[in-house]
């Protein structure tokens, strides 16, 4: 499976992804940058972590309205994943890609902690390398996790099986309504979460929890 | 040239914990009866064109595609 990394000016979590992608797919991700209106034939786009934009006027704002969203929506629309993690989260909701907002954390601070995650959906093209239920550990870095929808938003994202992770076991370190950590678009091929699975791969890491959503995702499933 | 300031504001029911963590602030400094505190923000903007319509139109696009997130806010435009 071939995959690729968004960047833009203020991401810093580049390189973490596109270790992550390469050691659990066996290949580098080519990069893709905010200008370009084409993206290579892949099967995965990440956008991953950081700071687009300096946080300007809101979180991902600024770089949803780059000409690389074009070409990332026109993708998405045609099936392939898109995953994006924390700013990337922040920059798909803004894109209009997945429903809802993140607010300022209601504490007012950034957390750099670990949290565990309850897998509620398992049948996603991200998850079924996981079963439902499960209890996974996942580091968060944030300061602007706090995600709102509407009630009626709630309902139909809940019902659509479009939540996919929720923090557990007291862990919600944001504020999230229904402690909601990561969702889907309508047709489960894009997913945004805050935390940060690229962050526990390896043994170095203290963990792998987060690599069965890699594996799902660049279809890398041990039978 | 025409002169406008744009408001955003958020919309009702959506937690504003800046606001709140402003409203706690002002307790502390003394003022009494404070109901509650939303944060918002101002843009002032300048726009090359004597035609109001049509500075009122493009300045409500552009709050739709970029000033405010319509998910969470709300927006007012007046014009000088």
């Amino acid at each position: 499976m071939k995959s690729a990394v968004v960047q833009l000016p203020g991401l810093n979590r580049d390189r973490d992804m596109i270790a992550a992608l390469t050691l659990i797919s066996g290949k580098a991700p080519v990069t893709v940058w905010q200008t370009d209106t084409e993206i290579p034939d892949v099967d995965l786009i990440v956008i991953p972590g950081g700071f687009s934009y300096g946080d300007y006027l809101r979180c991902g704002a600024i770089a949803a309205r780059m000409p690389v969203m074009q070409a990332i929506r026109a993708k998405a629309e045609a099936g392939v994943k898109v995953l994006g993690v924390c700013n990337g989260f922040q920059i798909l909701l803004e894109a209009g890609l997945l429903p809802g907002a993140l607010m300022r954390n209601a504490s007012l601070r950034f957390v750099c902690k670990e949290v565990k995650l309850e897998v509620v959906n398992a049948e996603t093209a991200f998850t079924r390398a996981y079963g439902k239920g499960q209890i996974i550990r996942c580091p968060v870095a944030h300061h602007d996790g706090n995600y709102f929808a509407d009630a009626e938003t709630l309902e139909r994202i809940e019902g659509e099986g479009q939540v996919v992770f929720r923090y557990a076991e007291g862990t919600n370190p944001n504020g999230s309504l229904r402690d909601i950590a990561a969702v889907t678009n309508a047709a489960g091929n894009v997913l945004g979460m805050m935390p940060h699975p690229e962050n526990l791969i390896e043994a170095a890491h203290g963990g792998s929890d987060g690599r069965g959503l890699f594996a799902s995702a660049l279809d890398v499933i041990a039978a | 040239m025409i002169k406008a300031r744009v408001t955003v504001t958020l919309k009702n029911g959506v937690l504003d914990p800046q606001g709140k963590a402003i409203e706690g602030a002002l307790g502390a400094l003394g003022f009494d009866g404070i109901g509650q505190v939303r944060q918002g923000k101002v843009f002032d903007l300048t726009i090359e064109t004597a035609d109001r319509e049509k500075a009122e139109a493009d300045l409500k696009a552009m709050c739709e595609k970029l000033l405010a997130n319509t998910v969470i806010e709300n927006y007012t435009i007046a014009l000088d």
